[in-house]
């Protein structure tokens, strides 16, 4: 999608996220604050990449952003829609898909089609058209040929697939994408990380949770979180750019970038082309 | 021998069996069963069986797959020969200690497998020949009259097919569990009844946390498709009565009359 | 210690309609004190390789040696092989039960027979080795603990065996960054301190590429490559069409030197890639 104009489609205004448990004498007492004080704007179309170690609160955030968690205070709109507003909860999850991690445990159906009908037959679509939705979304993520194969038989690529057609059939406007690629293997996360970027072409914004660096770098921008709170929100080349920002929130650079530093080439080399330029 | 067990499974294909409703398979089958209790001699079971065969020649589902079923219970099976054998009195055949085989013993066993054979393959074919999704279906239509009374129908209805998805995952997460502990070590084969009920707690700590863990995953999975309870969905593949429904019902209604005058053969 | 497979196969639902013939003819030996990587999309009979090398499957024909003793006979005492061969499984964390460490660490040994102060010495040590602190950790509950620290809970419980080989089943999957670095570092050491065989299974080609001495390639049930990484490692459009990665400073020197005349370079690793990048720039000088 092109870059110029493009409206906010989510918004984040000091979000904090609280995890309590209950103590022996049975009062709620703070155990660790997930999300600490975070403010963003995700434009409508934008590929938004959310990166961090373990722990820093990639998951929390995500949840909020569809309303599956309620924060303890700030505010999450989407679409202008108040993630507080339980009227229009539905309105919301269905407009922000989520695709989760463990391929295994968000396929509710045993059989494929019937699993991709589950959102839309949630929503009340006419059977006529969830046919439709659901065929053409497994079309898009080329699984239409097993739409009638058992969820047991797929290999975990292809039921991230299936989960991400789940997501489609419910037509929303933006995917979030929760380390979609962690439990695949290198032909199934290159599927699944063709299909993200395939789907963001077409004009879905793409929200993508990741451990691995060359795939938050082929977002458009990349949002650091460290201990719950935003640690950078910038370009790939800007974040990769410094070496400092990086180690400081427990993460690695992209292959190309620590061999770049490694060789000694300027920090103005980014891509792959460029340092073929500069050996020319 | 884990993987073996084809409860709950389905075999795709478009046979006419496959194309009844849901709910004409599930009364079909709840009546097989109760018909089952109603014989009491081996021409009933004879008639029921040929029924039975003939029901699956028609399903195409291979007798292969079928028998495989019956694998995982074939110690049950077998029990239940040895304890109706042992516990009959009548005219001894053979008599070593305290046991004592009879003729009488002998055909009340050989009745009592064939009714549980055919229980269960009767059974299993309503799961073989049923998309998981239309039997939930059926099952939550068929209770709907009683959610006035309070029976949640939908509720139960997704739990089903919850269970029938998730029985393969459970049944890997197990087997994986069970090496994984094996690899340290531990040892499910001997010592007594209370050791090896002890040598259990590896393998079921793991699985309780990890049925709870996809239990978590899994409602937030569903929530975040905008599942909100069974108010206002709607159902891509609506089930419905059709012309075939009408002849299984006749050819139902027909067999039971057979099964209850075959009690007065001989 | 040695591993010696000779003619492995192993079908899995003979007979049936998801017949799969998991390993067909597959034989290698392990010597003692090496690293050894495998590799191969998933399906190509990995895993069922590695539940052969201590005796959780029996193959359909053929036998496995460890250190001579054939385990594939019926006499042999699998408990004794598998305390020998430590089989770390893919989510090792899953397997956890105890409601401490130590106790869960404990499980195995316990199982061997080991009791008292041996046990105590034998569980601290496999908690040290996986770069845990003992005082620290023997009494929390391991499902109180971060996922890195949650899976080295999980190795050491299987190191606490004192096996002499320990195979791992892609013990990095899902970490982040920092506690794959860590788990990598712990697997050097206790194949460096321990002088443990290591057999490493992993999809990240830039891991196996670094830390193994010796790399096996498996498709569909056969091994069809056999050598030193840089030997696999070279057979880029072999590898590429059996689904497989090369690691990505291999894949960044191919890029460039087919963009540059007289570059070459089969750099494995970032650092020897940075050496051959720094000498061509000398050289154009």
């Amino acid at each position: 999608m092109k870059q110029e104009n493009r409206k906010t489609f989510i918004s984040v205004r000091n979000l904090i996220v609280d995890f309590t448990h209950v103590n022996e004498e049975g009062l709620e007492e703070l155990k660790t604050r997930a999300i600490d004080d975070v403010s963003f704007d995700i434009e409508k179309g934008s590929f938004v990449s959310i990166i961090g170690m373990n722990g820093s609160g990639k998951s929390t955030l995500a949840k909020c952003l569809n309303g599956l968690i309620m924060p303890k205070s700030g505010e999450v709109y989407v679409d202008g829609l108040s993630t507080y507003d339980e009227e229009h909860l539905w309105d919301i999850r269905s407009r922000v898909g989520m695709v989760f991690q463990n391929p295994d445990n968000q396929i509710v159906s045993s059989l494929v089609e019937d699993d991709v009908a589950f959102g839309p037959e949630n929503l009340g679509v006419d059977p006529v058209e969830i046919r439709k939705r659901v065929d053409s979304a497994l079309k898009q993520v080329d699984m239409y040929d097993c739409r009638d194969k058992g969820a047991h038989m797929l290999s975990g690529g292809q039921k991230q697939r299936i989960a991400i057609a789940g997501a489609l059939a419910m037509r929303p406007e933006c995917i979030i994408f929760d380390e979609p690629t962690a439990m695949l293997d290198p032909k199934g996360r290159k599927q699944v990380m063709n299909i993200i970027k395939e789907l963001n072409q077409e004009g879905i914004t793409t929200i993508l949770i990741t451990h691995y660096m060359h795939e938050a770098e082929q977002a458009e921008r990349i949002i650091v979180l460290k201990d719950g709170k935003l640690y950078s929100d910038g370009k790939p080349s800007e974040l990769f750019g410094n070496r400092r920002l990086i180690e400081g929130a427990g993460l690695e650079m992209p292959p190309l970038i620590d061999l770049r530093d490694r060789s000694g080439l300027p920090e103005s080399a980014t891509t792959i082309e460029d340092i073929i330029c500069l050996l020319k | 021998m884990i993987r073996d067990i084809t409860l709950g499974q389905y075999f795709p294909g478009k046979s006419p069996i496959h194309r009844l409703d849901a709910r004409t398979k599930i009364i079909g089958t709840f009546l097989f069963i109760a018909e089952m209790f109603v014989v009491n001699n081996f021409w009933g079971f004879l008639i029921a069986g040929t029924a039975l065969f003939t029901v699956i020649g028609i399903s195409r589902v291979p007798l292969k797959f079928i028998f495989r079923g019956l694998t995982p219970v074939f110690l049950i099976i077998a029990f239940t020969f040895v304890i109706n054998m042992l516990m009959f009195d009548g005219r001894v055949l053979w008599h070593w200690w305290i046991f004592t085989i009879t003729y009488e013993g002998l055909i009340r066993a050989a009745f009592m497998v064939i009714r549980l054979v055919l229980l269960i393959i009767g059974s299993s074919i309503l799961t073989l020949c049923t998309k998981p999704i239309a039997l939930t279906d059926g099952l939550e239509k068929l209770l709907r009259p009683f959610s006035k009374i309070g029976v949640p129908s939908h509720e139960i209805a997704l739990m089903m097919t919850i269970a029938l998805r998730f029985i393969p995952t459970l049944m890997d997460e197990t087997d994986k569990i069970i090496k994984a502990q094996q690899a340290r070590g531990a040892d499910f084969e001997s010592g007594n009844i209370f050791r090896r009920a002890k040598s259990l707690i590896p393998i079921l700590v793991p699985l309780f946390i990890s049925s709870f863990r996809i239990a978590q995953e899994l409602a937030l999975a569903m929530e975040a498709r905008c599942y909100h309870g069974g108010e206002g969905r709607t159902r891509m593949n609506e089930i419905h009565f059709n012309k075939e429904d009408i002849v299984a019902a006749v050819l139902m209604t027909i067999f039971l009359g057979i099964i209850i005058g075959s009690r007065f053969i001989a | 210690m040695s591993i010696e497979i000779k003619n492995l196969k192993y079908v899995y639902n003979p007979g049936l309609p998801g017949e799969t013939v998991a390993l067909d003819d597959v034989s290698l030996t392990i010597s003692e004190g090496e690293m050894v990587g495998i590799i191969g999309h998933t399906g190509s009979g990995k895993s069922t390789l590695l539940q052969h090398m201590n005796g959780l499957l029996k193959p359909d024909s053929g036998h496995v040696f460890v250190d001579g003793e054939c385990i594939t006979d019926d006499k042999t005492d699998l408990v004794d092989i598998r305390r020998r061969v430590g089989l770390v499984f893919q989510y090792p964390e899953y397997q956890l039960f105890e409601e401490t460490v130590v106790d869960d660490v404990a499980f195995g040994p316990k199982n061997l027979g080991i009791e008292g102060e041996e046990l105590k010495k034998t569980v601290r040590e496999a908690i040290e080795i996986v770069g845990l602190d003992y005082e620290e950790i023997k009494d929390s509950s391991p499902f109180e603990l971060s996922g890195g620290m949650k899976r080295r809970v999980a190795i050491a419980g299987v190191i606490a065996m004192r096996p002499s080989v320990l195979i791992l089943d892609e013990p990095t999957a899902g970490l982040d960054p920092t506690a794959h670095r860590d788990i990598l570092s712990m697997i050097r050491r206790i194949n460096e301190e321990k002088e443990i065989t290591i057999i490493l299974v992993s999809h990240n080609m830039g891991d196996i590429a670094k830390m193994c001495d010796r790399v096996i390639v498996m498709e569909n049930g056969k091994i069809v490559l056999e050598g030193r990484p840089r030997e696999i490692f070279t057979q880029d459009a072999l590898l590429e069409s059996m689904g497989l990665d090369v690691p990505p400073a291999l894949d960044i020197m191919r890029k460039i030197s087919k963009s540059i005349d007289g570059f070459t370079s089969s750099a494995l690793t970032l650092d020897e890639a940075a050496e051959d990048i720094k000498e061509f720039m000398k050289r154009k000088k």
